[in-house]
């Protein structure tokens, strides 16, 4: 099919599946063996009783490959259910990130100033670092570390991102 | 219950009769308790490759789940290949393979290999019972994901310790999985769908492949069933074919690279295409933007990744052939459609045309032996005879797909996927097993066969009266003719240089060995052969220089078949076509 005509669309995909040795190598293996991208990839464990848990990843690729891949995804043993929250409309995608800063003087207070902007969190301090713990949008995690590049980050951990449909619908 | 005898049990609970194996330190305990019950014959094999492919030929000439067993590290390594072939034909087949004890995994342990990490792309699904509590539910839920939905591989990697513990036996009703549901009855609304675009059709042709076969003998009842009654068209793939009668008049033969003529001008030029259990491989489509490229496609298929995975098609439908089949000829009864009979005339007329182009002839000679003439007599000889047809992969593969008709499913077993050498002899043997009176060839290259030659031993062992029809070209023919056609004749490595002499090597097996070198000797042999009750073993010695045709180069579209020598491959193939297999 014509695929590099059409266009690169980014989707969020929300996956149940069972919560068993291999589940998440199954779901990677599909991806890096029909060359298809992961953006982000996060999974835990979201329904103990029943060994359930919640895969969220963004992927990309024209509007053929995305359905191949909930397609493809879908024909795993261990998944139960796939989302494609992209699709489905607006979804709230959150993204967490622990950022590292070290510097003294002026950086280091408007690296504090802007974290407080950000709405980020110092969850560890020393009198020459600070560990800041943002979560938004990964827009708005991007541009905060963005700025904090310019004022002595060190170290840096993104969560990936994790999504839901709005409103009252449950999965 | 030890694990082992929860595996014996499981066994026989899902009506394993045959079981295809090779023992090893990690699955003695399995061997043991095999040992002391009557209702499972073991076969033993002589490569475990050898062992999945009997089990794939046991499979697809019985609609059953082939069964094998192995040991850990090498034994499920040397199944991999196997088990690929199996997944990409949609084969039911469940390999039991043993393991270091669970103490050990992870330790380089003697034997050890990470078998469900290494399998997981090449099954369907795979298991590693660490706990001999949910041995019996993995056993039973391997053969539901193994036969259901579209069929696969699966692997249960069992750990020695497992084999020797203690636990409960559940049977199989007791056993559902939790979130495996495939679809298999269809959207009545497509289906509805379908059946108008259908009866609205001017040129349209059913192109039916291997989910036919796979869906079982209902399918290809009620396909044949459904052509007759719309007087259409129809092609099938190579995995396809026996899905219609060959023998009927609206079969114009296999498509694709080396299909015919007229399945393959029709496929390019009608306006409504009926996809059923076929997947838009790239050996079928040739180059994808001409791919039928004014037609409407209905696709019906089990696996909803089939859909618009190559070709963009119009009317997706989910679901079993037969299921869906059943419904498509019940709406168009319910409807009293009828297509009009003067635009099917002209479609026909049109196909008339192509078909006297007559695309698989030959130029034939008295003084050497054609690989088609000798799969013409073969054809001819055993006409009357209870036949099925395994083969290797390469030229003569192409030809007896070309040439001998089936007439009905389960009968032609070949490796169309993954195109695996060494399958043929295998799958015979298991093809035998499952039907001890039948006439079970493999027609073979020489360089083929020698990929798993050492399986004459297991057709002997068991009285397995299989035969072996070597087209020997000195080549490997398939290669041989690209190498011709589009790398300027130069062999690398194609020629087989210091064969054996294939009598005597079939008489070192306890075989019989069968020659014709001219050609008045091809059909003493043929009858020989048949007439032989014991494994033979035929070297017919060919012309090396025979290509394959037709022929659509690669990167090429359907109209842009070539019918003969005469035809120009290397101009004929554009430069991206040469990257293509």
């Amino acid at each position: 099919m014509s695929s590099t005509t059409e266009s690169i669309e980014k989707h969020t995909i929300a996956v149940l599946v069972d919560n068993e040795p291999g589940v998440l190598a199954r779901v990677i293996g599909l991806f890096s063996g029909r060359g298809y991208n992961i953006e982000s990839l996060t999974v835990a464990e979201v329904d103990p009783d029943q060994s359930l848990s919640r895969i969220t990843v963004v992927t990309t690729g024209t509007p053929m490959i995305i359905e191949q891949i909930k397609a493809q995804l879908s024909r795993l043993v261990p998944v139960h259910r796939v989302r494609d929250l992209t699709e489905e409309g607006r979804a709230v995608e959150r993204e967490l990130a622990l950022v590292k800063v070290s510097g003294t003087g002026d950086r280091r207070i408007e690296a504090l100033r802007l974290a407080d902007v950000f709405k980020a969190r110092v969850v560890d301090a020393t009198l020459n670092s600070f560990v800041f713990e943002i979560t938004g949008s990964s827009d708005e995690v991007q541009d905060f570390i963005g700025l904090m590049r310019q004022l002595g980050l060190v170290e840096l951990c993104r969560a990936g991102v994790v999504a839901m449909s709005r409103g009252p619908a449950g999965f | 219950m030890t694990g082992a005898e929860i595996v014996l049990r499981a066994l026989r609970d899902q009506g394993v009769d045959v079981v295809f194996g090779y023992p090893g330190g990690a699955v003695l305990p399995i061997y043991d308790a095999l040992f002391q019950q009557n209702a499972i014959r073991h076969v033993l094999v002589r490569h475990e490759q050898g062992a999945v492919h009997a089990a794939e030929g046991y499979a697809r000439s019985t609609g059953k789940v082939g069964v094998v067993l192995v040991t850990s590290g090498p034994g499920a390594t040397n199944a991999v290949t196997g088990l690929t072939d199996a997944l990409m034909d949609s084969i039911p087949v469940v390999c039991l393979t043993g393991q270091v004890p669970t103490h050990l995994i992870g330790n380089d342990a003697f034997q050890e290999a990470d078998t469900t990490g290494i399998t997981r792309p090449c099954t369907k699904h795979n298991y590693l019972v660490k706990d001999v509590d949910r041995l019996a539910r993995v056993m039973h839920e391997a053969f539901v994901v193994a036969k259901s939905g579209r069929p696969g591989p699966v692997v249960i990697d069992i750990p020695k310790d497992v084999q020797f513990a203690s636990g409960p036996y559940v049977g199989p009703t007791e056993v559902r999985h939790k979130s495996y549901r495939p679809q298999v009855k269809a959207d009545l609304a497509r289906v509805e769908e379908a059946v108008e675009l259908m009866a609205a059709a001017r040129r349209p042709i059913f192109y039916t492949g291997g989910g036919i076969i796979n869906s079982g003998p209902l399918a290809s009842k009620l396909l044949t069933q459904f052509v007759r009654m719309t007087g259409y068209p129809c092609t099938n793939t190579l995995m396809g074919l026996g899905g219609l009668p060959a023998s009927d008049s609206h079969f114009l033969g296999m498509l694709g690279m080396h299909g015919t003529y007229e399945a393959n001008l029709a496929m390019y030029h009608c306006d409504v295409m009926i996809n059923i259990g076929a997947r838009f491989d790239d050996r079928v489509t040739g180059k994808l933007s001409e791919f039928s490229p004014n037609s409407k496609k209905i696709h019906v298929d089990i696996d909803p990744s089939s859909i618009n995975k190559n070709v963009r098609v119009d009317v997706p439908i989910i679901g079993d052939a037969a299921h869906v089949l059943e419904d498509m000829i019940r709406i168009w009864r319910a409807k009293h459609k009828r297509p009009d009979p003067k635009t099917l005339r002209d479609w026909w007329a049109q196909i008339e045309t192509w078909r006297k182009r007559d695309c698989l002839r030959y130029t034939r000679s008295e003084t050497i032996i054609k690989p088609q003439f000798a799969i013409e007599r073969l054809r001819d000889l055993i006409r009357d005879r209870d036949y099925y047809i395994t083969t290797e992969v390469g030229q003569h593969q192409m030809w007896a797909a070309q040439f001998i008709p089936f007439e009905a499913p389960n009968r032609w077993l070949t490796s169309g996927g993954l195109g695996t050498m060494g399958y043929g002899l295998p799958a015979a043997i298991g093809c035998q097993l499952a039907h001890p009176e039948a006439l079970v060839i493999d027609v073979a290259g020489e360089a083929s066969i020698m990929m798993n030659i050492q399986e004459l031993s297991t057709a002997v062992q068991y009285r397995a009266p299989i035969k072996v029809f070597i087209l020997n070209n000195q080549y490997m023919g398939m290669v041989r003719q690209w190498q011709e056609l589009l790398h300027g004749g130069r062999y690398a490595e194609s020629y087989s240089e210091a064969l054996p002499d294939f009598v005597k090597l079939a008489e070192a097996f306890g075989c019989v060995g069968l020659r014709a070198t001219k050609v008045a000797e091809v059909d003493d042999v043929i009858r020989e052969m048949i007439n032989t009750p014991k494994p033979v073993v035929v070297d017919m010695a060919v012309d090396p220089h025979e290509n394959c045709f037709p022929m659509i180069p690669g990167g090429k579209a359907h109209y842009e078949i070539l019918l003969g020598p005469e035809d120009d491959v290397a101009e004929a193939t554009p430069e991206e076509g040469m990257v293509l297999v």
